[in-house]
């Protein structure tokens, strides 16, 4: 599903490189977490999945298509195929929660029929049943977090790329979203999650890769967030 | 391709940066309402230099008894007189040759200054000099041939052509023309820099409504359509206005100019319609390219 072989980046103007001969593959249907201090490349390895930015050295295939060949006006098609959750949820504010969701079918031509049909389903989904008219500020962190997921799960992407979801939650209300992201990996769809959250990477016993200064230093199968926590 | 969702955004565009589409509105208005008048006034000044040239005469003044011209020795004889007469009618290029004796040349300029006794009074009938009125068959072309072939010419006092008087005028009309037209390039610059900024701060305003569509892999097309079509939209409103203001500057300018000339120099609605027509196109491309060319800058996949 996702396939990096050697790849290398270094940003314009820095000597260091953000990553270095990262060489992995992610199966379909994994969940993966992907941990690592700040600076150790994880969010550099989120935005070369998504082509925001291009490898300087090596190559990535993303479901099947080779990166480095896609031409600029099919990127959005790439794109169509992934979903993305942020530490900061990323809502419209001037929208609820339906529309927040429904946007995302909108903006890529969606039939509005098709729309009425699979946005309730898929809030209903994350667990936020009856909440369709909220506004995104009179909901809590954790539920603007499910409005996100519902959001980047709504057209039924094969990869769902998550960066810090949990950062700014709270433990408790972090493992609901941990079940909801685990619930969206169980349709098949595999999930690559950057975190810091050392308690949440031990409960699931996932697989994990950890990277530091750009390297992949660990991939273990069923890992916990590290040795030395 | 949902319409009203586009519809949507743009009216959302257009709505947060009010002063900014006024102003670009406004801008645009008068740089387009200036181009018309502009060109207006080409195919006035057009319309009426095909008139005026088509009935251009050449006059040629024949001596008096008190010519202070040094070729002139005495008043013309009937025999130079006559001589003349057959020299420019046997000109290929001219058309009708006509004597103007002095009683009826007195007769004319008494008509002419009418409301002017005082002037009429001082001058008598023996100052005003006989003359051959030359039509010409192509003024434009022929008025230096036929000209120079009398100049100088016995019994001749002085060959005056109106084209001269004339080109003098038009170089007059071009010239204010030209302002215009180069003040209105000067109001399309900075129409087109406006429309840069209003798309820009647009594009600025829904930052994130862009960033989550690309995230989402929402079309380039898809994203950049709202933006376009609200430069577009402004420049059509721009458009509106302007096309208002040059039938305003048809109906009370040039059609009060139409009062001073005996013949009709005035244009038609066809030149107007053509005129605001070309104008739109001009409003329409200049908007519609410089936001196009803006977000390729400012809405990068």
């Amino acid at each position: 599903m996702i396939n990096f072989d050697n790849v290398t980046k270094v940003y314009p103007n820095q000597e260091r490189a953000a990553l270095e001969n990262v060489d992995l593959t992610v199966n379909k249907g994994e969940f993966v977490f992907l941990v690592g201090p700040s600076g150790s490349g994880k969010s550099t390895f989120l935005r070369l999945i998504l082509k925001e930015e291009r490898p300087s050295d090596g190559r990535i295939h993303v479901a099947g298509k080779d990166l480095a060949r896609l031409t600029n006006w099919k990127v959005p098609h790439l794109r169509r195929r992934i979903g993305c959750v942020f530490q900061d949820f990323r809502l419209l504010p001037n929208k609820n929660v339906y529309q927040n969701v429904a946007f995302a079918l909108e903006v890529i031509g969606k039939p509005r029929r098709f729309i009425r049909r699979v946005v309730p389903e898929v809030i209903d989904l994350v667990g936020l049943e009856g909440k369709h008219e909220r506004m995104p500020d009179e909901l809590s962190g954790g539920e603007q977090q499910r409005v996100a997921m519902a959001r980047a799960f709504v057209n039924r992407p094969m990869i769902l790329l998550a960066d810090e979801p949990t950062g700014n939650i709270d433990p408790a209300t972090s493992i609901g979203i941990m079940k909801v992201l685990d619930r969206i990996n169980r349709t098949g769809t595999t999930v690559v999650m950057a975190t810091h959250d050392a308690a949440i990477v031990d409960s699931m016993r996932k697989r994990v890769i950890e990277l530091e200064y750009g390297k992949v230093v660990r991939d273990q199968v069923r890992g916990v967030y590290g040795q030395a926590y | 391709m949902r319409s009203n969702f586009v519809f949507q955004e743009i009216w959302v565009g257009l709505r947060r940066n009010l002063t900014m589409t006024i102003a670009l509105i406004v801008v645009v208005a008068i740089s387009l309402s200036l181009l018309g008048t502009g060109l207006l006034f080409v195919k006035q000044v057009d319309r009426s230099r095909t008139l005026w040239q088509s009935q251009a005469e050449v006059s040629v003044y024949l001596c008096t008894a008190d010519s202070p011209n040094s070729s002139c020795h005495g008043a013309a004889t009937p025999a130079q007189q006559s001589q003349l007469q057959q020299t420019l009618s046997s000109m290929p290029q001219v058309q009708q040759v006509t004597y103007l004796s002095q009683p009826e040349a007195y007769a004319l300029f008494k008509q002419d200054f009418a409301n002017d006794p005082s002037y009429v009074s001082t001058v008598t009938e023996s100052d005003m000099p006989p003359s051959f009125e030359v039509k010409l068959r192509n003024p434009s072309a022929d008025y230096n041939i036929v000209a120079s072939a009398v100049t100088g010419a016995p019994g001749v006092d002085s060959v005056i052509d109106e084209m001269t008087i004339l080109s003098k005028f038009y170089r007059l009309l071009d010239a204010a023309r030209n302002a215009v037209v180069i003040v209105a390039l000067i109001l399309i610059v900075a129409a087109v820099l406006l429309v840069a900024n209003t798309i820009r701060l647009s594009a600025f305003n829904r930052r994130r409504e862009t960033g989550i569509m690309r995230l989402v892999g929402a079309s380039n097309f898809y994203i950049q359509l709202p933006f376009l079509l609200e430069g577009v939209i402004a420049g059509l409103l721009g458009w509106a206005l302007a096309a208002g203001l040059l039938v305003g500057v048809k109906s009370l300018l040039l059609n009060n100019l139409q009062q001073y000339f005996s013949y009709n120099v005035g244009l038609s609605v066809t030149d107007l319609v053509e005129v605001i027509v070309l104008a739109m196109l001009v409003g329409v491309l200049l908007c519609g390219v410089t936001s196009f060319l803006t977000l390729r800058r400012y809405l990068r996949v």
